[in-house]
């Protein structure tokens, strides 16, 4: 194939956009699942300000999602049909689990005082559902939907992997806006799930290139190799930055509070730029790649306008409700 | 008919979007209702206000929750059942739904947040515009979902390159013609299913022994926002109908049961049409009506079933669908206009309306559902049309997937019906015992002595 011009390169930009939309997901609602995930089951006042602190923005933070499917949606529908062919129950499973954290979050404050601990319960368990099922997805899809017992295995290991990492940027979140006895819980956290992650990470990065060739000589015959590998390095650094910063925890004044939020943001995107990286130009592995599936231009052109009109708007009031709530989280009150 | 893939996406479908319509509807208008409210405490200062928007608030919070999460679904949905259906008019589904993510999903969510939790912390005015904000965002959605539904209805400004739809003008495809009257329409409905919840519970709350003036301060407001809506509503309607008999003739015919084409025809008000016979059993009917409301005309000809073959939509749904709806709408009509009169005259309502308003609570779902089913089966068998046929859209995924799918999101919805339905009026219970003691007593209250204090 022999592209040219707005054919050559709309489906280039939104690839770039959709990867923005999923990894602004990924460390935004990924925050809020982790808490969920972390959810003690022994102390309630505990529950209420975790809770609290995410209260504001979970809705936001999902929409992230819905941007990512619907860039998917308008700009390669074929690889949207094909790609959610595969994810049926998965995505199920997902789905279920985001309505069951959703609503939990509303009905928890205003069912019977009963029924609490409950939705709760339910909160934990659908935060949990719907990262399980989104590690799943994301390990089959570096797969290529191969339906092979190393394939499965691969997708439970990224399953566990994404588990910890959300619940490493939660606590981390945790760290950031609460204080005393749950800021102090919260720091355990984050160090026991950031070694989970860290295992895991290094199993996807070696895994990866070990089964699919393409990706070894993307990663290891490019003349890039050596600026490449600039990614693990920053990588480590941060994690070993953390690690010291957590295993002193608490400090006074509660110094650098934000340390492991921001060594958490650092980690997602390189890890999400390694995997980009891996898989540039396609969009279904080995099947399908991005200027097969694109749309038409006509439709990406309108769109496109409405991106550079909104989306600088959408980052800049996202960028004031942050604003607004910042701070340590105080108790979730309409009034 | 067999329980295969097809059958069962389209009941996973209708099951979906169904349950997701119910909470928007509410949400639409119930936030100009809040801003309604807080506009109303920014210019008297007066804690009544308040609190009518406090308790709004949080019937909004949670609405707004359940509407999200199975919006959610909804915008998964295309992809995992449909996938024929954007492959084909991806072209231009997919950009009117990403303008609805774009300009809708994100200004609401954002602003919800300072919404509920952000009174203290920001400006009465910042507050007061993210209220505004929000019901700006919840409109828009709308717009732009019912651009889209709209044009699937009545599809224009497109042309067909080797079976896949490519935009030829966008503002033929978002204004198509029967986008304005459906626009219009459902926002009406939205302004009732809020009011008559807002009436509905506040009326529930003052029977319960609820003597503090935001109730029937919150009763006023639902009441007369209903009267007022309802003949607009009808009116609209009516030129609703107008404008479908002229681009789906087919669909009008079936919800009036018009077998066959003739002038002078009869309104039928109560039958059971039997497709097999091709007639209608039991009819109750008024002479020439049905010309004089379509064509405005006694003489006027209507087109009869039969003019299309095999090619209609279902006969009975859509007959009895349409009575539901246009049935609540006369009830909607009554009670709102004999409540607004009480209350004009008297101030107060007598209990037995209490109850009836109760009891109407939540009669803007069933007109909406009802409405709702008239226009989409009444589309059938096509999904896009003219374009696209229903079963041609459908996924490949094994049956025993979707029966999965639709059992999880079956019980899921089940439940979280009820547990919103038992929390609204948990809530309105609640409310009826709390902040009572630093309530100031007002003109209504002298009507209405609180007991025992
Ligand atoms: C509170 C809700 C409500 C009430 C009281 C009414 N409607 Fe309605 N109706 C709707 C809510 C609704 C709806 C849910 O919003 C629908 C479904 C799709 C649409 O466009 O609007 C609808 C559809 C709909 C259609 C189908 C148009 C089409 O799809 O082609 C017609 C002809 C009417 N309505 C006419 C009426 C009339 C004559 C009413 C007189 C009482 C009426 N409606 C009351
Ligand atoms: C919100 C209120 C809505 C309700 C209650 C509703 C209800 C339904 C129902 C009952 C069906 C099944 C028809 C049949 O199988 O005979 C259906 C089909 C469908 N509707 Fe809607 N609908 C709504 C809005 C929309 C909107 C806004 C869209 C698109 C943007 C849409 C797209 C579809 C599609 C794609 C189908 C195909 C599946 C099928 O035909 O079974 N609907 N809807
Ligand atoms: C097939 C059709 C539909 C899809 C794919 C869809 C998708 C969605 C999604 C993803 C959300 C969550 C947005 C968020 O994260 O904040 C949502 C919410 C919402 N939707 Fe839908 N929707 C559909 C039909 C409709 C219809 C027919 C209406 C109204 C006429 C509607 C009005 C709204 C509104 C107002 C919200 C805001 C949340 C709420 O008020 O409950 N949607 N929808």
């Amino acid at each position: 194939m022999n592209l040219t011009g707005e054919a050559y390169w709309l489906p280039v930009i939104f690839t770039g956009l959709m990867g923005l939309a999923l990894l602004i997901y990924a460390m935004l609602d990924g925050y809020d699942l982790g808490v969920g995930i972390l959810l003690p089951a022994d102390a309630e006042p505990q529950r209420d300000t975790m809770i609290a602190s995410i209260g504001p923005f979970w809705d936001a933070n999902e929409t992230w999602l819905v941007l990512g499917v619907g860039l998917l949606l308008i700009a390669f529908p074929s690889a949207h049909g094909l790609i959610l062919y595969h994810f049926y129950l998965p995505v199920t499973a997902m789905l279920g689990g985001l309505i069951m954290r959703g609503v939990a979050f509303d009905f928890r404050a205003k069912a019977p005082a009963d029924h609490k601990e409950l939705w709760d319960r339910i909160f934990k368990f659908g935060s949990l559902l719907a990262t399980l099922a989104q590690g799943y997805m994301l390990g089959m899809f570096v797969m290529g939907f191969e339906e092979t017992p190393a394939a499965f295995a691969f997708a439970g290991l990224s399953a566990i992997c994404v588990t910890a990492g959300y619940s490493f940027i939660g606590a981390a979140w945790l760290v950031m806006k609460t204080e005393g006895e749950l800021q102090q819980r919260a720091a355990r956290w984050a160090r026991i799930s950031m070694w989970f992650m860290a295992f895991g990470i290094i199993a996807v990065s070696a895994v990866n290139p070990l089964m699919n060739h393409n990706i070894f000589e993307k990663w290891f015959g490019s003349p890039w190799t050596l600026l490449l590998l600039i990614i693990p390095a920053v990588c480590i650094v941060t994690f070993m930055m953390v690690e010291r910063y957590l295993s002193k925890f608490p400090y006074e004044d509660d110094f650098g509070c934000g340390i492991p939020f921001i060594g958490a943001v650092i980690i997602f995107v390189l890890c999400f730029f390694a995997l980009g990286y891996s898989f540039f130009p396609y969009i279904v592995l080995g099947e399908m790649d991005i200027w097969e599936a694109a749309s038409a231009p006509a439709s990406l052109w309108f769109i496109l306008y409405g991106v550079m009109i909104v989306l600088p708007a959408i980052l800049a009031y996202t960028a004031f409700s942050y604003r607004v709530f910042w701070g340590k989280a105080t108790e979730l009150r309409y009034y | 008919m067999e329980l295969d893939t097809f059958l069962l996406s389209r009941i996973q479908f209708a099951a979906n979007i169904s349950f997701h319509i119910l909470f928007p509807t509410i949400t639409i208008a119930l936030c100009w209702f809040l801003l309604f409210f807080r506009v109303q405490y920014n210019r008297s200062n007066d804690e009544v206000w308040m609190r009518c928007y406090r308790f709004w608030v949080k019937v909004f919070a949670l609405s707004f929750a359940v509407g999200v999460v199975s919006g959610l679904v909804m915008s998964f949905q295309f992809g995992t059942n449909w996938p024929g259906y954007m492959e084909t008019v991806g072209n231009i589904a997919g950009p009117l739904l990403g303008y609805e993510v774009l300009t809708a999903f994100f200004l609401e969510a954002t602003f919800l947040g300072i919404m509920l939790f952000g009174i203290n912390r920001v400006s009465a005015r910042v507050h007061t515009f993210a209220t505004l904000l929000v019901a700006i965002g919840t409109s828009l959605s709308a717009f732009w979902i019912l651009a889209l539904n709209s044009w699937m209805q009545t599809p224009t400004g497109f042309e067909m390159r080797d079976g896949v739809a490519y935009p030829l003008d966008w503002l033929k495809i978002i204004i198509n013609p029967s986008m304005p009257y459906r626009f219009t329409h459902m926002m009406l409905a939205s302004g009732l299913t809020a009011a008559f919840l807002i009436a509905g519970i506040s009326a529930y709350r003052i029977l319960k022994g609820d003597h503090k003036p935001a109730p029937r301060r919150a009763l006023k407001a639902g009441v007369f926002a209903a009267a007022i809506l309802i003949p607009i509503q009808i009116f609209v309607g009516d030129m609703h109908g107008l404008n479908t008999l002229k681009h789906q003739p087919a669909k009008i015919a079936a919800m009036e049961a018009i077998w066959e084409t003739g002038s002078r025809v009869p309104l039928v008000l109560f039958a059971v049409p039997d497709q097999i016979q091709k007639k209608n059993l039991f009819a109750v009917e008024v002479p020439d009506l049905a010309s004089l409301i379509l064509t405005h005309n006694v003489e006027g000809e209507l087109k009869g079933l039969n003019e299309f073959g095999d090619e209609h939509p279902p006969v009975a749904p859509l007959f009895y669908g349409f009575r539901l709806m246009v049935g609540m709408g006369m009830l909607m009509l009554i009670v709102s206009w004999t409540a607004s009169v009480l209350l004009w005259r008297r101030k107060e309502l007598p209990p037995l309306m209490l109850r009836l308003l109760v009891a109407m609570s939540f009669s803007g779902w069933i007109a909406t559902l009802a409405g709702w089913y008239v226009t989409e089966i009444g589309r059938q068998p096509y999904l896009v049309t003219g374009v696209l046929k229903t079963a041609d859209a459908v996924t490949s995924v094994p049956t025993g997937n979707v029966v999965i799918s639709l059992s999880i999101y079956l019980t899921l919805y089940v439940v979280l019906l009820i547990a919103y339905v038992r929390t609204l009026f948990v809530m309105a219970r609640k409310s009826v015992l709390v902040d009572r003691p630093d309530e100031l007593p007002t003109l209504q209250d002298h009507h209405n002595p609180v007991h025992g204090k």
